[in-house]
This record gives structure tokens, sequence and C-alpha cells, in this order.
């Protein structure tokens, strides 16, 4: 991509004294540091990914075996209604905002995100979302239990939880929103000299596209839940054939913010596999320039293929079609990506250091979520697919395996450069294969659950199910557990351990300004932009 | 420890070459019992078996660049990035696989979405969490719930082994009995949330909305019993309402439309009450189709 200038980096060593953090909880409530924040960012992750993961543990835990034994199906609907709120607003989307934070500014070589103030604001505004959010768990009526998507009629049916869980969700969009005019303005106006947007490291695109996805859809997604807040409370009917209004309706604002959510928690990923493969690789990655281009097609084409969410509503059949093959278009630029990131493989010179297991897993298991994609982009196929366990199966693949399993690539890909300290590469391994073997046991027998005929969001099946679930279950509780592994490699990493060099990997080719700087890098990351040639 | 004798007892129980075990083992999508349920699997295994094909080349390419070009073998990376010609040629196949694809699937919707020629048509209401069909022009209408012995078994620590339950949740009070070799249309309404119905034995689940009448149509092609389920989160009991479907000779059909009809006379007040309920809102409903 470009050669880097590498003296600019450690310019700072002579100022860090007056430029260094507050102390304290100064520090990070009156946080505008990219790093801070990032680490914020990640942390509280972290912290909702084991929260939301404990939830899926419960579901996991009532399907082990037919009959109920151990919650109400109330219960059941309110913990697989959470686990996807609670997973993706606040496990996957303030990772990648956290890795953005820490990342874009020392990619593109400058000393901080643009707008540090919003970056603090944008932050802090989650703990009290999710505080919310998660305290439906003991209103009166149960925390929200009509699904993620929170469809109505049955959402209206919510008790004292709905306004508090609305209110919730109003609050994490404010928040991306904001995360995501950050990242455009950073992007914008503070590359280094002479790094050109085709010259940019593909994260950095890969979130600059996603933060346009943002900006896009989440006001779309606070229209509709506004709209359901007033349906219930203030004797609107935008979504009551009773009043002149239409359910369906609501489905089809729901998607169109939906479908573009869902590339905003993948097209980040993206971006960290197609750093990480040409490092561990040491080969530059195949097809920069089409990697851009499929990404922007991907982003572009997410706008126009909701309605395959809702193919059983009733559609028109020309709506049918035209969705159809909308659907299946997205397999061009998605195979696209696939293929280059094999090709960068082919003929390098492979090691397998955590983060490229990681990597290398992503897109073995995400293509398998792509195909599940891509069958269910047939209609008529989709008419037995639909909201069944072969569902669950498909969006758990692209987002276990791919996104979650692209945020710890990227974690212990750039950790060393973080905290300064090389973590350990037997615990990592060891949760690595643990992870990668529970995540199939956990979900590949969920397309066969699926197939036959499971529905998904029930808590008790027939005994048909019951042998795949016990499976599926005991993979759920395998990966779950070795997750607490990975939290000791990140806590230990962050109390020390051995130096890590500047540039971390010995392969860290020269793709990216941030093995420029020392790790970890100094407060202000870049005070003299350095110069890309 | 109790509880824990009791899973390993029952993940032996399930390890047990029984033929009900082998049965719970299914992997794949019944072909079901309808032409369109045919074309449907057909569908499935198809793109299924593309997919397959893909998958056997791309993962076949990785597994070969991770066994061979190792850095501990002493491999030296090459120094290409890109192949404007290769680029063009993966674009352009899978291009060409989907228009394949594309084509057989469209096919089978224009025969799905083709609702004209129904012999019978049965009105569907949605409650929560219960069916309603309605014989349209017959005179024989009922609700259709989950049976008394597995709604006694589902019971939070009911005590009673859903295994010695005929058809766990799956089974009903009174099924919905059609004809064999006919054409069954459908409309599908509902009082309250959104429910979908669905038997993988013809392929298809359809929603049902509150205010609206949704279409679907299925022509069983074998006399038997076919079982599904809502297939729409539709609050606490979801898990709780199977759809039946029971497929008599026709003889057979008529011979219990009629009895239906007699039973039924004494029984019509009542069913008038709550159909009447069912009425208000079938006024006030626009066919989606139009």
């Amino acid at each position: 991509m470009s050669t880097v200038d590498t003296h600019a980096g450690h310019s700072d060593t002579h100022h860090h004294d007056h430029h260094g953090p507050e102390k304290g909880w100064r520090r990070w409530l009156l946080a505008t540091n990219h790093k801070d924040i990032g680490t914020m960012y990640l942390l509280f992750s972290l912290t909702m990914f084991f929260v939301g993961g404990l939830m899926a543990l419960v579901i996991r835990a009532e399907l082990f075996q037919p009959g109920l034994q151990l919650v109400n199906p109330q219960f059941f609907n309110s913990m697989t209604t959470m686990h996807a709120l609670v997973m993706i607003f606040g496990a996957v989307m303030p990772a990648f905002v956290g890795l953005a934070n820490w990342m874009i500014p020392l990619q593109i070589g400058a000393p901080d995100m643009a707008l540090p103030r919003m970056n603090n604001f944008s932050f802090w505004i989650l703990p009290f979302s999710f505080t919310l959010l998660l305290s439906t768990l003991f209103v009166e009526g149960g925390a929200p239990a009509s699904g993620w998507t929170l469809y109505p009629p049955l959402s209206l049916q919510t008790g004292n939880a709905f306004p508090l869980s609305i209110f919730a969700i109003h609050l994490m969009g404010a928040s991306s929103i904001m995360g995501a005019i950050n990242v455009i303005v950073t992007i914008m106006n503070m590359r280094a000299p002479g790094m050109t947007l085709l010259k940019m490291p593909l994260f950095a695109w890969t979130w600059l596209i996603t933060a346009y996805l943002l900006i896009a859809v989440m006001p779309v997604l606070a229209g509709a839940v506004t709209m359901l807040l007033t349906d219930h409370y203030f004797g609107t009917s935008f979504f009551s054939a009773a009043g002149g209004g239409d359910p369906v309706m609501y489905q089809h604002i729901f998607w169109f913010f939906g479908h573009p959510e869902v590339y905003i928690m993948i097209l980040p990923a993206f971006g960290v596999i197609s750093e990480i493969i040409p490092t561990f690789a040491r080969k530059r990655l195949f097809g920069y320039d089409a990697m851009v281009y499929a990404t922007a097609s991907i982003a572009f084409l997410s706008f126009i293929v909701w309605a395959h969410h809702m193919f059983t509503v009733g559609m028109p059949l020309a709506g049918q079609m035209f969705f159809m093959l909308a659907t299946m278009l997205i397999a061009v630029p998605t195979g696209v990506k696939v293929f280059n990131w094999t090709a960068t493989i082919y003929k390098g010179s492979l090691s397998f250091e955590p983060p490229m297991l990681f990597a290398l897993a992503f897109v073995f298991l995400f293509t398998i979520g792509g195909f599940s994609g891509l069958m269910l982009a047939i209609v008529p196929a989709d008419f037995q697919y639909h909201d069944t366990y072969f569902v669950v199966a498909h969006f758990h693949y692209v987002l276990v395996p791919g996104a979650v399993f692209a945020l710890m690539a990227g974690v212990y890909y750039w950790l060393p450069k973080w905290t300064g300290h090389m973590y350990n590469m037997t615990l990592a391994k060891w949760h690595f294969w643990l992870s990668a073997i529970f995540v199939n046991v956990l979900f590949f027998p969920q397309h066969f659950l699926g197939l036959a005929g499971m529905p998904r969001r029930i808590p008790d099946y027939n005994t048909q199910f019951a042998d795949w679930n016990m499976i599926s279950s005991i993979g759920a509780f395998g990966f779950g557990l070795s997750q607490l592994l990975f939290a000791v490699v990140i806590f230990q990493a962050i109390r020390g351990g051995a130096k890590a060099t500047d540039k971390v990997w010995d392969s860290a080719a020269p793709h990216g300004l941030e093995w420029t700087l020392s790790s970890p890098p100094p407060y202000h990351s870049f005070e003299v932009a350095p110069e890309v040639k | 420890m109790l509880k824990i004798s009791r899973y390993v007892a029952a993940a032996a129980a399930a390890c047990l070459p029984t033929g009900a075990a082998l049965a719970a083992w299914e992997l794949n999508m019944p072909v079901g019992v309808t032409e369109l349920s045919r074309e449907i699997h057909g569908l499935h295994m198809l793109i299924l078996g593309v997919c397959a094909v893909i998958a056997v080349v791309v993962f076949s390419v990785m597994i070969y660049s991770i066994v061979k070009f190792r850095r501990s073998k002493g491999a030296v990376p090459a120094t290409w990035d890109h192949s404007t010609k290769v680029e063009v040629v993966w674009t352009v196949i899978p291009i060409a696989i989907l228009v394949g694809m594309a084509i057989p699937a469209a096919e089978t919707l224009i025969k799905i979405e083709d609702m004209r020629d129904s012999e019978l048509t049965v009105k569907v209401t949605a409650y929560q969490w219960q069916w309603h069909y309605d014989y349209l022009d017959k005179g024989v209408s009922f609700f259709s719930r989950l049976a008394r012995d597995s709604d006694d078994a589902r019971r939070l620590n009911s005590g009673i082994d859903p295994r010695t339950v005929d058809n766990y949740l799956l089974e009903v009070d009174n099924r919905l009995v059609v004809p064999v070799d006919t054409k069954v249309r459908l409309l599908l309404t509902s009082n309250d949330v959104i429910h979908a119905w669905w038997v993988p034995q013809f392929g298809l689940k359809k929603d049902a909305y509150p205010g609206f009448v949704n279409e679907m149509w299925f022509r069983a092609e074998e006399p038997g019993v076919y079982r599904g389920q809502c297939a729409e989160l539709c609050g606490y009991d979801h898990g709780f309402m199977p759809v039946v479907v029971e497929v008599k000779t026709k003889e057979e059909f008529e011979a219990w439309l009629q009895a239906q009809q007699q039973a039924n006379g004494a029984a019509e007040s009542e069913v008038a009450a709550v159909d009447s309920q069912t009425e208000n809102a079938a006024v006030a409903t626009v066919a989606r189709a139009e």
C-alpha cells in the first residue's frame, strides 16, 4: 500500500510529561483521548458480551431437553429478546467503535479523533442506556419479550419495560450516530499528508463506509420505535389496521434499518481480517482496490434488500422477485472478498499466531454463514427456512464466528500495541481452539433443527428435536466457558508481560502506520504528522 | 446431582439406535406431500449442492495454502497482489451461477403465488394461542388448540416426561381436516398479534395479520396427518400453538363434513357469538393481494 516515514512517531517522547492523562477517575469520566475512550468502549463491550452470553446460556439450558425445567415462557422470550439487544447494541457495535477509536487515528497518522468531547459523550451515553435496558428485567411485566425486532402488535403488549427499552434504544442510536460522525470527520480531515483515500488501510476504509451506513439508518430505527411509542401512549395508529395503519409497515421500516445494521456489524470485521491476513501471510492483500469497491457495493446493496427478512408477510410477486434477485447479488461482492483473502494466503508464508488463527477461522465459518444466507435468498425455500432454527444458525454463523471472531482477532492483533505487553500465546491458542470447536458444536446442529421443522423462539419442543438441541446446548456451555480465557488473557496483558516491540509481529509488513509508533503509543499518537509516500 | 444423572440417562437414551431415536437425528428438510413442497425441496437441494461445490473448491484452496505455504516450511511469499483477469473471472462466474439459480426459483414462486381455481377455502383466524378454522360456505367452524396431554406435560416442572406424550406439542384437540388431491386455499388473518401458519410437509408458511387477509394454498397428495407450528413469535405461549392437518380421502372428508354440520346445528349459537367478533375484523379488512 504505502511506505512510511518512521521517525515521526517517536518525536514526542520529550513532550509526554505535560500531555499525560489526568489522574484517577477524572481520566475516565472526562476522557477526551481516543485511546482512553477506545479502552472504555472495549471493556464495556466485553462486559456486555458476558451479560448477553449469560442470557444465551439461560436459553440453551432451558432447551437442553424437552419440557420446561427452568424458566417460564415469558422469561424465556425476554431472554431471547434481551440477548439479541445486548449482543448487537452492547457487545458487537461498541466493540467495533472501540477498535475504531483506538486504531483509526493510529492508522491514518492523526493525533486523536477529530471531535474528542463528542467522543466522550457518545461513550458515556452507553452505560446509562444499558442500565435502562437491563433495569427492565426488574419492572412490572418483565423485560421486553417480543423479539429484538419489536414487531407490533406484540411489542405493544409489553409492560412497563416498553418505554424504558425504547428510550434505551434511542440512546444507543444517538451514541452510534455521534461515533459515526466522529469517524467520518476524522478520516476526511485528519489523514497524514500523502495518504490518499486509496492508500488508506482497509480497516479505516470499512469503518468509513460503516459510519455512513450508521448515519443513514439509525434515525430510521429511532423513527420506527418512536411510532411504536406514540401508538402505545398517544393514540396514533401507524401500525394498527383498526385505525388505518399497517403492522407490516413497521417491518418495512424496521428492516430498512435492520439490513444495513447487519453490514454495520460485519464490514468493520472485513476490515480487521483484511489487516491481519496479509501480516501473517507476509504478502500484500490481494486486490486492495477490489476490496474497497466490494465493500462499497455491499453497503449500497444493503439498502435495497430489506424485505428478504419478511418474505412470508404476503408481498406482491414482483416484490418478492426483486428482493430475491437483489439479495442474491450481494453474494458477488462478498464472494470477491472471500476469494481475495484466499488469494492472499495462496503462495504466502504463513504463520499461525492467535490473530491469524481467528482470522482464518473467520474466513471459513463466515463463508458457511454466507452460503446459508444465499440459500435463504431463494424465496420458495425461504418459505420453509423462515423463522426456524436454520435462520438462527445462519445469523449466528455470520455474527459469532464472523463478527465476534474478527473482534477477537483484532484484539489479539493489536493488544500488544495497546498495552505494550505481549500476552500469553499458549492461553490465547487454547482460547482459539476451544472457541472454534465449540462454536460449531453450538451452531451447526441448529441447521438440522431448522430444516427438520423447529421454529425459533420457542422454549420447548417436540422430542424429535431433543438430540440436536442437547448437542447444541453442550456446545453453548463449552463456548461460553471458553470465553473466560479471553478475559484472562486480556487482563494479564494489561497487568504486565514481556515488552512488545514497536512492530509487535516480526512479520508486520510495512502495512499500517500503527506499527511505526511505540508500544504502547504516545498519549497523543502522532503529534507530528508522518509522511506517507 | 440427581438432575445430572437424569441428563446422562437422557443422553444415553438418546443414543440408543431405536427407530424413534434415529428419526430424531433428522438432518434435512422433508420432501413433503405436495407438488410445491417437492419443488421447494428440489430448490433447497440444488442451492445446497451449488454451495457445497463452491465450498469444496474455495476451502480446498485455503486448506492447500495453509498446509503448503507455511513459514515453518520455509515458504517464500510471492510479491504479486492483484490480477485483473482472475478478478473478472470470479466476479462473472458467480453472477452466472446466480442467474442459473434464480430462474427455477422464480418458476416455483410463480406457482406458489397462483391462487386461482381453489376447490375449498378455509378461513384461518389466529388467536393468542389457538387457531380458528372456518370452512367458508360450509357452515363448519371450530377452534383448534394444544391437546390436553401436551398441555399438562408442558407446564414448568410438570413432572411428566414429554417422551411419554404422543406427538408432544404437535397435537391439537380439533384438527383441520381437508380432502386429498384438492386445491385448498387458506385465508389467513389474526385476532390479536402476528402469527404464522406452517406445516413443513406442505412446504409453505404464511403470516396471519390482524386486520388483513393473507392467502396461501396447498394440494396434499397423500392422506395422513401433517404437523407444524406457529412460526411467528406471538407471545407467552408461542411455542404451544401447533398446526395439525388431517388429509382424508374425498369420501371420508364429505362424511366428516356432514357429521360436523349436523353436530354444529346444536353448537351453532355458541360459535356465532365468537364469529361475529372475527367478522367485525374481517369487514375492516383489505385483502393484501389486491
